[in-house]
């Protein structure tokens, strides 16, 4: 303001062109005010809804289970005569060896199918759009109806494998297949084309070139795809019952053993059956193992996928 | 398998194609404008030397609709071609037709006879990888792949089944001035590098499988003008080496760095409202 320069009458009209300028920036209308806040309390609304039914659960099933929360949830095997220390473990091994077999089954097949959408598909030809249009309508169909297809084709009919584990894990693993191949392709997709054309211009093979760039850097988000299609696999009642899973199973189950064998959905389905409150509180507990073993297989793919996050 | 790739090349430039003979030549009078960057050899005819690519009534479309097209000219070993023109008027297709990079866009198709060494590209017995593997390119935007610096280096001498990749990877980075400045962070992510250090990387990258020809689309575009000046040093020094054709919007760019030069026009056809590019 020591500038010399400065009349009486510069000064007038400076602050009166801050003054305007003041003003034009900060009257909003009032309706426009109110629909933003409107809008951004619905957005916390929306939030807070499936906030509140996650912590639900967490906390009536955390209540619940408490009396039966110990190490015998993990180690001891199912009993009608002695529920205090009846616990987890035949279905707790069935669930970890029927994700397994998901795993080993969706990877390499969901990878493929995206592949070859993705890069070698041509669009333009009708069947290819056929093909993806299926994809997308199956990773909507109930899963009841994987369930008989899995007796009707996997437990007996062509393949005739009887009830065994990996016929579980063949049924889930169809279940869950087109959701790894949909987010195997949007992980392949994000790759830049730039990428493949740098490969291609070096006169790399396509096949080299989606082995060796596109593959790597589409890694974390096939590994997303894999975690949604565990945490859905994990939880399946209804395919299993129809292939052969048992509710109620005292030994530990193998993958191609035909004496039977549970999963921990079916087991909590079980003990939520009964009238006695004993085995209520044991289901509570069921369904606290299962969180706690969903949240042990996610947080390793996390881990596995920020290990090969990448940036372009 | 570097051995093998000699031979693939030296069989292409014996096996002889009918047509050759006259067929270019008078293309090439009518087509070619001598860039403002004088023949080094001065005076002597400047279509004296080895032709590497005869282009004759190339013709490239879109899906039915031509992009470029009738264009027929030379370009020379051991120079660099620049390509200049207008948006639009189909430079960077023109070029990606040179290492076949076209086929990878499933409408494009290419008209006309497009010969390296005498031999038709586009001839049925013609693998696009391997052409590529005779023919690099460089891109607009820098393009390293998401690995260290030292991995992208050797990367196409891995792919290519080359031997002595540490050499290849030394001897690549030092012909694009970048291995004083990168010798001790070769494991660092690309990311990392600035853009004008990425597109020499890119160019480096290219360098490092032997090509005999680079193609440029436009490489400086996205970058400073002092990345751009080391660009151009670079490509001046590369062309004892390699012959380079560059697409360019930038006609001090062309004049500074260009042997020859073709300049691409807009024609535009009043009745189908189409463009297309067309050498004049």
């Amino acid at each position: 303001m020591a500038d010399p320069t400065e009349t009486e009458r510069v000064r007038l009209a400076t602050a009166g062109a801050r003054a305007v300028t003041l003003e034009s920036l900060s009257s909003q209308p009032r309706g426009d005010l109110f629909k933003g806040a409107l809008f951004y309390a619905l957005l916390i609304l929306a939030l807070a809804v499936a906030l509140a039914g996650l912590a639900a659960i967490i906390i009536q099933a955390a209540v619940k289970g408490a009396p039966a929360i110990g190490p015998d949830l993990f180690t001891n095997g199912p009993s009608t005569l002695n529920p205090s220390e009846a616990g987890f473990r035949p279905a707790l091994i069935g669930t970890l060896y029927l994700i397994l077999g998901v795993i080993v089954l969706v990877v390499p097949l969901g990878i493929g199918a995206a592949i070859y959408l993705e890069e070698y598909g041509d669009r333009s030809r009708w069947w290819n759009r056929l093909i993806e249009l299926n994809v997308q309508n199956l990773a909507g169909v109930p899963s009841i109806i994987y369930g008989i297809l899995g007796l009707a084709f996997i437990v007996r009919g062509p393949l005739d494998l009887g009830f065994i584990l990996v016929a579980g894990s063949l049924t889930l693993a169809l279940l869950v297949l087109p959701t790894v191949i949909l987010a195997a392709r949007e992980a392949i997709r994000a790759v830049p084309p730039s990428i493949r054309e740098g490969s291609l211009a070096l006169g790399a093979t396509q096949w080299q070139t989606i082995r060796r760039q596109v593959l790597p850097a589409a890694v974390p988000g096939v590994i997303t795809g894999v975690i949604l299609a565990i945490s859905r696999a994990i939880g399946e009642t209804a395919p299993l019952l129809l292939v052969g899973a048992a509710t109620f199973v005292t030994f530990n189950p193998t993958f191609l053993g035909d004496n039977g064998y549970s999963a921990l959905p079916v087991l909590i389905f079980n003990y939520a059956q009964r009238p006695q409150d004993e085995f209520r509180v044991l289901a509570a507990a069921g369904v606290i193992v299962m969180l706690v073993v969903l949240l042990a297989m996610n947080s390793f793919a996390v881990w596995l996928r920020n290990r090969y996050e990448q940036q372009w | 398998m570097e051995d093998s790739i000699r031979q693939a090349g030296d069989q292409m430039t014996e096996e002889d194609i009918p047509g050759t003979e006259e067929g270019p030549r008078r293309g090439l009078s009518q087509g070619i404008e001598v860039g403002a960057a004088a023949d080094p050899i001065g005076g002597i005819d400047p279509w004296s030397g080895e032709k590497v690519f005869e282009l004759e009534d190339v013709t490239v479309s879109y899906g039915g609709v031509p992009a470029v097209k009738g264009v027929s000219m030379g370009i020379q070993r051991n120079e660099i071609t620049a390509l200049i023109g207008p948006s639009g008027c189909g430079k960077s297709t023109l070029l990606r037709c040179l290492n076949r990079m076209n086929d990878l866009i499933p409408s494009a198709s290419v008209d006309g006879s497009i010969l390296y060494h005498g031999q038709d590209l586009y001839g049925p017995r013609v693998d696009p990888v391997q052409v590529r593997k005779m023919i690099g390119m460089v891109f607009q935007k820098p393009n390293p792949f998401p690995k260290s610096i030292y991995d992208n280096i050797a990367f196409g001498p891995r792919v290519l089944g080359l031997d002595d990749v540490e050499e290849r990877v030394e001897t690549a980075l030092r012909g694009a001035a970048l291995w004083d400045e990168v010798k001790d962070r070769l494991d660092d992510n690309a990311y990392g590098m600035s853009g004008g250090q990425q597109q020499r990387l890119c160019i480096a990258r290219t360098m490092a499988v032997d090509p005999e020809v680079i193609l440029m689309d436009e490489p400086c575009s996205a970058l400073d003008p002092i990345s751009t000046g080391k660009i151009e040093d670079l490509m001046l020094e590369l062309k004892e080496q390699f012959s380079i054709v560059i697409v360019t919007h930038n006609m001090q760019q062309a004049a500074r760095v260009s042997d020859k030069t073709a300049f691409l026009i807009v024609r535009l056809d009043a009745t189908e409202n189409n463009r297309w590019g067309e050498l004049v």
